[in-house]
């Protein structure tokens, strides 16, 4: 079987995120993808999936695959990537988190606006709900629920002073089921492991956790036979000849 | 103030008893990211957060130090019991406060706890 070299950027915020970009609609994001040569691309709002489906489709229209997926906030302000092989699951984990997000509402003027979109990037509508807070669920609940839909979850910016896990909790707490971890790409993977000798022997990846076009990176390359979750997790286990690279 | 002392606070309960409770208390520190306090705490600390994560008994017990007060925790239930089963194995002094953080130390200041970066 002949092994495809994909860059991919796997933490990506569209409109619905607060904190994000006007420009972060489904055109523009996998028009950026195709200018950097991303190929692989995942979608992880805060606490929510509501645009997967649309990047999902915008990228299906330019061959770039994208996997559908989610930015969450632990209780102890833990993030976590959580990337699903497709929309139903990752539809079915956005309702248990928010089964599991106080029932707040939204304060543009503070946050800015969530965002709903369609694949030409058209209003759809707001999201009213505060997305951008934390969860009830811990570090390891939120393991074990992901898991239980079939997905698999990366700890993000692991390097950051805050909603990091080495920030946060201080130490990756010990049999925690995580394929990879998250860095900025501020730090170089050999400067990450310097800086957090704890790293050592884990796969590490980058992403540009992009809330405006212009932080897409691309810089994680891997080899796999498809962009699929379950390549990915051959890849980030390093096994039978996938591999992951950061550039 | 000694270790066993915190015991006698009002609005704290004690979820795991001190093994040294003659132990004098060396100072205070109140964080709630594990990474600062693995920088910053030293042995013989009281460490006041309102983290609930195992996490936190494995830094108290890294740091030795001589307890941890978890606040605003108003159902003792609600605390990971993983939690406090490893503050058993581990022997670190555990205690729990339905009051906010900023309560708690002042009145560990009040009872002469000076934090870690005064005399």
């Amino acid at each position: 079987m002949s092994l495809l070299y994909l860059p991919a950027e796997f933490h990506l915020h569209t409109v619905l995120s607060a904190c994000a970009e006007i420009e972060m609609i489904p055109p523009l994001i996998i028009r950026q993808a195709q200018r950097l040569g991303i190929q692989w691309l995942a979608v992880t709002d805060h606490n929510s999936a509501e645009n997967a489906r649309a990047v999902m489709e915008a990228g299906a229209r330019a061959g770039i695959a994208v996997l559908p997926g989610m930015e969450v906030q632990t209780r102890e302000e833990v993030h976590l990537l959580c990337l699903f092989e497709a929309l139903e699951p990752a539809l079915a984990w956005q309702e248990q988190v928010y089964q599991h997000l106080p029932d707040l509402p939204n304060r543009e003027e503070t946050f800015g606006s969530q965002l709903v979109v369609d694949a030409e990037g058209t209003f759809l509508r707001f999201q009213e709900r505060l997305l951008q807070t934390s969860t009830s669920l811990s570090v390891e609940q939120v393991v074990t629920m992901v898991e239980a839909l079939g997905g698999l979850v990366i700890p993000a910016h692991v390097d950051r002073p805050a909603f990091s896990l080495l920030a946060n909790l201080g130490i990756i707490p010990p049999g925690l089921n995580i394929p990879a971890v998250e860095i900025t790409p501020r730090l170089t993977p050999a400067q990450a492991l310097e800086r957090f000798p704890q790293l050592a022997g884990r796969t590490l990846i980058t992403n540009g956790d992009a809330h405006r076009l212009s932080e897409m990176r691309g810089r994680t390359l891997f080899r796999v036979a498809a962009p699929t979750l379950a390549e990915l997790r051959r890849a980030l286990a390093g096994v039978d000849g996938r591999k992951v690279w950061v550039t | 103030m000694k270790i066993r002392e915190i015991t006698g606070l009002p609005d704290i309960t004690t979820l795991v008893p001190p093994q040294t409770p003659d132990q004098e208390i060396s100072g205070g520190y109140a964080s709630d990211l594990l990474s600062c306090v693995m920088a910053r705490a030293g042995a013989g600390n009281i460490w006041v957060t309102l983290q609930t994560h195992p996490n936190v008994v494995a830094v108290a017990s890294l740091l030795d130090l001589a307890g941890v007060i978890i606040t605003e925790c108003a159902d003792i239930a609600k605390i990971d019991a993983a939690t406090i089963e490893k503050a058993r194995t581990e022997n670190v002094a555990l205690f729990a406060t339905p009051l906010t953080t900023f309560t708690i130390v002042a009145r560990l200041a009040r009872a002469g706890v000076p934090g870690i970066d005064e005399g």
